[in-house]
Order: C-alpha cells, then structure tokens, then sequence
C-alpha cells in the first residue's frame, strides 16, 4: 500500500513539473500570459479531463498514455477486448462509453454499414498525411472518413530454420509437407484465415464464396490435419519457440517477439509471406457516434499520428505502422527488416480479408465440417 | 430485538404459506429477473433472422430456420453436394460422450478421495478439502496452461516417465481427446468432490460393520449400503460435473489445441467470428433442454429408488 | 464438524465411526496422494515459472524476482484482483444464504410448482456461460438501465455490481444443489425431538438444523467463492469498463502469458494457505 501512495505522489511531482517545464521533444510556444500550450493538444479549452480507449491488449505503449497526460491534462483510462466481435456486440448493446476504439479492417466497413462511427474531423487530425499511401482509401473505408489506420500486419508463415534451412516463399511448406515437417506445423484456429490460406495456395481468392472453391478448400485442409500439430492463435508463438512446431502460422507481431530473444523468443526463425498471396490485417482508431468526447478522442488520435510517438508505439507493440513520416524515427535495423516492413513487390501479394456477408454462414459451415471431420 | 424476532417466528409458525414464500422469494426473484428473463431475451433472438453485423436483422424477421439448421444441417442454402445432414447431431452427440467419459472419471477419482477425506480428523478434513479448492482460487486459464506445459511432450510428466525407463518415446497427452479428458478432469474435480463429500461425511459407518457381522464382505456392503445411501452425494456430483462440461469449450481448445469440436466451441463461434446469434441461440436451448430433461429424469428416478429404501 | 451432533438433551448421536473394514486403506491412501500430486503438480510449475529471469513460460532459463516486483508496481491488475475478490466475497455470501433458503423450502415443502422451480434451479448450471452473458448484456442495457434511467435520471453503467449480480445468480443453483444433498437423506426425527422438548421453531433451525447443515452450506459456499473467482465469460460481458482477474489475463494470453501472473498466482496461493493456517489455529483454540 505504501509503495502506491510513493508512486502517486511521483506521478504528480512528475505532472507539476511538467506543466512548469517545456515538453521533451517540441518547442512549445509560450501565450502571452506566460502558459504553456503544447501544440500537440488541439484546443485546450475544449479538452475533457479523461477519454476511454478501447483497444487490444498490449497495443499502445503505456508511457504515451502518460505523456499525453503530462502534456495535454487528459487521464486515458484504457480498457481491453480480446476479438473485434466482442468490440461489436459492446458497441451494438449499447454498453460501456468508449471514446476511441481500434477495429480491424473488416469490422470497419460493418460498423460503418450499421451507422455506428461517427465522421471525423480532419482539421483537428491533421497527421493524417502521415500515413502512407497503401493504406488509406482501402475498400473498408473508401473516403478515408471514419479512421485513422493505427497498426498494421500479415499472417504469415514464421519458419524455424534450424528445421528448414532457407524455406521456400510459399505455402506448399504446410500444404505438402515435408516428412520432418509434418507433425510439427501450427495454424491458425480461425476460419477466414485458415481457408483463406487454403484458397490462396489453389489460386483463389481470400474472399472467395463459391461452394466448389470451399470444398476444395476444406479437403485440403482435411487432407493437411494430420500434419498439423495444433490450430491454435493464443499460444502458437511458444510453440515455435520451444521447438514443438516447426513451422507456425503467425502474425506479424507474434514473430517480432517470437524471434528476439529479449522478449522471450529465441534466434534463427524466420518470417515469410507466400507468394500465392498473405492476409494482411489492419487496426484502425475511429470513434464511435456514442463517444462522450468525441474532441478529445480526435485530439488524442491526432496526437498518436504524430511521427515521434508513433514511432515509439510502434517499438513498443511490434507491429509495423503505416505512418511514413514515423519512419524517420524508427530504429533503421526494423525499417530494413523485410519480415516486419516487405518491399513494394511483396506487399501486392497481400489480400485484406473483407466481410463477405450471408456467405460467412458457408464459411462456418466449412469450417465445423472440416473440424468434425479431424477430431472427435 | 427479541421480541420482534419472536413476533416475526410467530407469524411464520401460524402461517406455512408465508413460510414457504419467505424462504423462497429471494433465490425465485433473483433468477426471476436476473436470469430468466434474461433468457427470454435470448429465447427471442433464437427465432429471428441474424443480421448482418451480428446481432439481429432489424426489423424482426421471425423465422425457425437455426433450429431447421440444427436438426438438418443440409437445410441451409449454402450447403454441398455430399453434406450430412447429422454435423451438429453428431458434434453434441460427440460432446456428450466425451462429457459421460470425464463425470465417470471424476466420480471414480472422487468418491474415494472424498471416503479417505472423511474418515480423517475433524481438523484434517477441513483442510484437506480446502487443499482440494485452494489451486482452483488460481486463474483457470494459468492453471490448465500449467498442466499443458506439464504433459508437454517435453514437459515434466513425460521426462519423468522416459528417465524411469516406464516408456520408449514421449506420451502424446495432448492435441487430441485425451488432452481433453485430462484438462477437463483436472478443471472439475472439486466439483465431484464437495457433494460427494457433504453425503459420505453424514455415513454412519457402524453400518458397515454390522453387515461384515452379518457376513457381507467389502464389496458388497460397499455397493448394497454405502453407495445407496451416499446417493444423493453421487446424483449432485454427476449433475455439476456432467452439465458444466457438455458446453465447455475453453478447456478443449486450449487442450486440444484446436482439434476436438465440442458443441461449446460451435456456440461460442455463433456469438464470435461466425457473426450467427439465433443459430447459436438456438443451439443454447436445444442443448439446455436436453440436458435438463435427462438429468431430471434421472433425478427423479435416483430419488424414487432412495425413498423405495 | 458434525462428528457429535448433541441434542438439547444431551443424546450423542454418533455419526462417525473408524470403519473395521479395510477396503484397502493403502489404495485409499495412493488414491488420494496421485489426485493431489495431480492438482499440484502444475501449481508448482507455476510457482516455479514465476521466478523465471525471462519472460518465458515456457523455458526456465534463470532465477530472479523481477515479476514480483513487476507486479506489486502493476496498478491494473491490483486493481483487477481487488475487484475479483469483493465481487467473489459479495456474491458467495448472498448466494450461500438464498441458496439456503431455497434448499430448505423445496426439501420441506411440496407444492405444484415445485418440480417446475426445480428445474429452473438447474437451469444456470447448464446453459453455457457465453449465452448467459450475452444474454445479462442485453438484459442489463436494453431493459433493466433504461427502466432505472427513467425511474432515478441517470443511466447506470456495467461495472463491479453488474458483475455481482451475475455472479449471484449463476452461483445460487450450485449451493442449492450441494445443500439439497445434505438435506436429502436429513433426519427430521431430530428437529421432532427439538420440538417435543420445547424447543421452538428458530431454536431448532439454529442449534440442530443449521449445524447438522453446515457441512453442506460450508461446502456450497466454498464452491461459490471457487467459482466467482475463476469466472472469465459471464464477467466478460457485464463488466463494462472494469477488470477482473480472469478478463485481465485472459486478454493478457493474446499477448503470451507473462511470469508476472504466476507471480500474482503465487501470491494468491501463499494467500491461501495462509487463510488455512489461520483456521488451523483457530480452531486449535477451540
């Protein structure tokens, strides 16, 4: 108890102090009656005193939530969910009061449908030129009105190359194969990702609805269980890090920490995106029109966009982020790792996986005949 | 304060209604509200139309078709050539079995442990039933990756089978039923042992000696005297072991890794990333009312035997 | 507890007794210290994970405390487990008490309704958890927050009460079930005796009824606050802007489950056996 009442007190020795000295990394310009106003928070008067982030777990360095705090005034009480549905059934229900969440790109465009973000203000997100061209105006939300994209990633194939020494791009490696392989694959335990994967390697496309196409789909996938180890999203990384798996169908994200042995992970697994084709997935800041301080929302939205702090998010959560004027800040050895940011002609081959309406219902249905199928 | 009591005592002595009603108005208004109703709500989106978004369609399209579904898993529009009718039949089917397998487990595991609790001293017994609930006060979730990292290929209990020379190659006790069986055994245990043990505790044991007086040896004094008056004990037992574990799904799939479908795991994709509320509302009741029918039924039948004694 | 039930007359019924049979007390014993070893082996995993040096729970590659300390400076999971345990207290001492009741009532008294009560007491323990939460969801935000919005002003959110509430609910059938075995084979020649003594209805509930119960109660309550503490679903979906232990972990497995959490795993489990140490003394005073 006494350790929390010392920590306090620092804290607001640390917000004092703040208000009294210029912020780290920017000029502030001083009013004429000698008060500081950081440019970075809008218009202070309007600001609220706390805004609710809803957002994934881990996806936003702590220590920002604090510099925003010390610099404009604003507390960020953040809260989590673990699944974009959850997000939706939270927001539908008429729950909780979030003022910022982080849907994935195909949540985006059902919310949209459904009314339920609310337009925002690019005079107050100004940052959003910072963010790179290949990932504005994508078709979940086409005139770029309701997010600002915050994280993105692919799902690609992290390959342990003491198993297989130089791994081919493509995803024949789990679809055929070989004998020291099999017995040791993880994929995902999801169904557009994993028919998705299927679809890709017979040349279909992710968001493919033909019933044939998905038959197919299913009888490879049925045909590859039992080579599969696991179908698993939670724990795939340790897996592969312990050496269970060989090859394991990860995210982005996952394999940064997965392959550094200061967060745990361990040397020599590499990270490869087929050439039939990847998902790409992208988290995106939006506000939903029940926000009780939308202004702030947008403030502290705009705030993340900035190069500087976007850069240090990006440390922090792993994943790569599609603010180009952030680059400038990132530590160089990530910027050239191709794994975390692939070149132009690796990033075509990514497909977003977009909502396909009534036809989700056969992709259920594919997927608990394909689990029927290989388990009981 | 006593006089008010009494006064009050007074009241409920010349009144058994009001007895009746003051002992049960709590427990029936709370689940009045906070359940019952709540399951209207569901009952209702169990027969009308999903929405796009999840949810409903608005305006309500009543319809039956997620029972339809159920029932013939053909009836959908967008099923195959070669699609069998009985998928989710057989899922449920497939649960209860592996539901039977583990209560069975658990009622063998159990009831001896909760005798040897028994027959210890006061004091003992209440800890050791309180060493029997404390792991469960540590997070579920830790707990079964803990036993996962335990019956891991490399884990702990196969190291030590290999060391012992008790096998050749590492027991695969995980990503199939068997991984399932364990975690789900592990996950519910102290739910067969407590009801098994508030009915063994009251046995008088004395029973037991006058049949060995009168000649019955152990087993069949065991089944003809201990068993049926510990009845009770056994009947709860089933009914909070069996009934959790037909709708687990958490358990088998970190188990499972994925690989065992239960009909936990096919409602809760209803309510996940299949986006179908009433199928999985649907499924919710159907499961509902064929696992209360069966236990009340057995029950009933378990009680009638007990009085016929 | 219940090993002499003494009568106001001073009768000792004797319901406990050293069976002669030894239906194998060896077997009975190994039986017993194969289930323990097996609901503790991964405990002790855990304990041993939590001084890993690494972030690994996978691979123990080192000693070092640094989880502990992580973890006494982690304000959101303080927080978490200081809401899981008011909310787990809260509900296991209303649902031990209404379960009670409820038990008493249907075991003493028949009437028309009864086995369709019955049944619905046996209701929260079958549905799936998903169902009833989303269920509570709905309930909470389209029914019952507008009705109180309308009758006080202010719109309620979801929180620690909502959360309560829930749990109250899903835990009343289990004490119902684990009391109503007790009661089952009950011998009520016992309350008659009270009562032709002179003994008045409330004295015979508390000093025979209510001790010869407590087994039962004690065992309901336990399994309540068990499963209170360890509830992820139902808590999930009517917690609105709060944590509970569970919800904050669970979230915390998308990410990799860190050591901090054997940490605090630990830390609750030394808890424990403190409490048990406590009542082992406590009862030596007796």
């Amino acid at each position: 108890m006494k350790k929390q009442w010392l920590f306090a007190v620092v804290i607001v020795a640390m917000i004092v102090s703040a208000c009294q000295t210029a912020a780290p990394t920017q000029a502030p310009t001083t009013e004429p009656g000698g008060e500081v106003v950081s440019e970075r928070c809008g218009d202070k008067s309007q600001l609220a005193k706390e805004i609710t982030l809803y957002n994934w777990v881990e996806y936003i360095d702590p220590a920002l939530k604090e510099q925003f705090e010390a610099e404009c005034g604003v507390k960020v009480i953040e809260t989590n969910y673990d699944s974009n549905e959850t997000l939706l059934a939270q927001l539908q229900a008429g729950a909780g009061t979030y003022d910022i969440i982080v849907p994935s790109d195909y949540m985006v465009s059902i919310m949209i449908s459904e009314g339920l973000l609310e337009p925002l203000d690019f005079n107050v997100i100004t940052n959003i030129k910072n963010i790179g061209a290949f990932h504005v105006n994508q078709p979940f939300d086409p005139e770029q009105k309701y997010t600002v994209p915050y994280f993105w990633g692919a799902s690609g194939l992290a390959v342990d190359t003491n198993v297989i020494a130089s791994p081919e791009e493509s995803w024949k490696i789990v679809f055929e194969p070989s004998p020291e392989v099999c017995g040791k694959i993880s994929m995902l335990d999801d169904a557009r990702e994993t028919v998705g994967a299927a679809l890709m390697y017979l040349g279909y496309s992710i968001n493919d609805t033909d019933p044939a196409h998905l038959e197919e789909a299913k009888a490879l996938l049925i045909k590859q269980a039992e080579c599969v180890k696991a179908y698993d999203s939670q724990t795939n990384d340790d897996l592969i890090i312990t050496g269970e798996t060989a090859i394991g169908h990860l995210w982005t994200g996952d394999w940064t920490l997965a392959s550094n042995p200061d967060t745990g992970g361990r040397e020599g697994i590499a990270y490869v995106i087929p050439k039939e084709g990847c998902t790409i997935f992208q988290d995106n800041m939006a506000v939903p029109v029940s926000a009780p301080n939308k202004y702030t929302a947008m403030v502290f939205i705009n705030y993340l966009a900035d190069p500087e702090i976007a850069a240090q998010n990006a440390e922090f959560v792993g994943y790569p982020s599609p603010n180009a004027a952030a680059r400038e800040f990132i530590d160089p050895e990530i910027l050239a790792n191709e794994s975390i940011y692939p070149p132009d002609d690796v990033m075509q081959r990514l497909q977003f996986i977009e909502d396909v309406g009534d036809a989700l219902e056969l992709y259920d249905r594919i997927w608990t005949e394909f689990k029927a199928a290989i388990g009981g | 304060m006593a006089p008010i009591t009494t006064r009050i005592a007074e009241g409920f002595r010349r009144s058994r209604n009001a007895r009746l009603f003051g002992l049960l108005s709590p427990g029936a208004f709370w689940l009045l509200v906070f359940f019952t109703v709540p399951l209207l709500f569901m009952l209702l989106i169990s027969f009308v139309e999903k929405g796009r978004a999840g949810g409903v369609k608005v305006p309500l399209q009543v319809t039956a078709e997620s029972y339809l579904q159920f029932f013939n898993a053909c009836s959908s529009e967008f099923s195959g050539p070669d699609c069998n009718p009985l998928l989710y039949i057989n899922i449920f089917a497939n649960s209860a079995r592996i539901a039977l397998i583990v209560t069975a487990l658990c009622l063998a595991l159990g009831y001896p442990l909760a005798y040897f609790i028994s027959r210890q001293s006061v004091r003992s017994r209440n800890i050791l039933l309180l060493l029997v609930m404390i792991p469960f006060w540590t997070n579920f979730l830790v707990r079964t990756y803990a036993l996962k990292q335990v019956l891991a290929e490399s884990g702990l209990f196969n190291t030590f089978l290999l060391d012992l020379r008790l096998v050749n190659q590492p027991l695969e006790l995980l990503f199939n039923e068997t991984g399932v069986l364990l975690g789900l055994v592990y996950g519910y245990l102290p739910f067969a042992v407590l009801p098994l043990y508030a009915s063994i505790e009251k046995f008088d044991f004395s029973l037991m000696e006058a049949a060995a007086d009168l000649g019955a040896n152990n087993r069949r004094a065991f089944w003809r005297i201990m068993l049926p008056m510990t009845l009770p004990g056994v009947v709860a037992a089933l009914v909070l072991v069996f009934v959790p574990v037909v709708g687990a799904f958490v358990t088998p799939d970190i188990m499972s890794g994925g690989k065992v479908e239960m009909i936990g795991t096919l409602i809760a994709r209803q309510f996940g990333s299949s986006r179908n509320w009433p199928f999985g509302s649907a499924m919710s009741f159907i499961m509902m009312l064929l696992v209360l029918v069966g236990v009340v039924y057995y029950l009933r039948s378990g009680s009638k035997e007990e009085r016929a004694l | 507890m219940s090993a002499e039930a003494t009568v106001s007359t001073g009768v000792r019924v004797r319901t406990q007794r050293r069976p002669v049979i030894r239906i194998g007390s060896l077997a009975l014993s190994l039986n017993a210290i194969v289930i323990f070893g097996f609901l503790y082996l991964p405990i002790l995993i855990l304990i041993l994970f939590s001084f890993n040096n690494t972030r690994s729970v996978a691979q123990f590659t080192g000693f070092s405390t640094e989880w502990y300390t992580k973890l006494f400076s982690n304000e959101e999971l303080q927080a978490a487990a200081g809401n899981s345990l008011v909310i787990a207290l809260v509900s296991t001492i209303v649902s031990t008490v209404i379960g009670t009741m409820t038990a008493l009532a249907l075991d003493r008294f028949r009437f028309r309704l009864s086995g369709f009560l019955e049944a619905n007491l046996y209701l929260p323990i079958v549905i799936p958890e998903i169902v009833m939460g989303i269920a509570l969801l709905l309930f909470f935000n389209q029914a019952l927050f507008p009705i109180l919005e309308s009758v006080i002003g202010a719109r309620p959110t979801q929180g620690v009460p909502t959360v309560a509430i829930a749990h109250i609910a899903f835990n009343i059938p289990f004490v119902y079930v684990i009391v109503r075995a007790r009661l089952a084979d009950f011998d009520h020649r016992l309350e008659e005796a009270a009562q032709d003594l002179g003994a008045d209805e409330w004295t015979t509930f508390k000093r025979v009824t209510l001790p010869l119960l407590m087994p039962g109660i004690l065992g309901g309550g336990l399994m309540a606050f068990t499963l209170s503490l360890d509830d992820y679903l139902i808590t999930a979906f009517t917690r609105g802007n709060i944590n509970t232990m569970p919800t904050y972990i669970y979230s915390l497995v998308r990410k990799g489950v860190t050591p901090e959490i054997n940490a605090l795993s630990t830390v609750l489990l030394g808890l424990s056996m403190g409490l048990v140490l406590l009542s082992l003394a406590a009862q030596r005073k007796r």
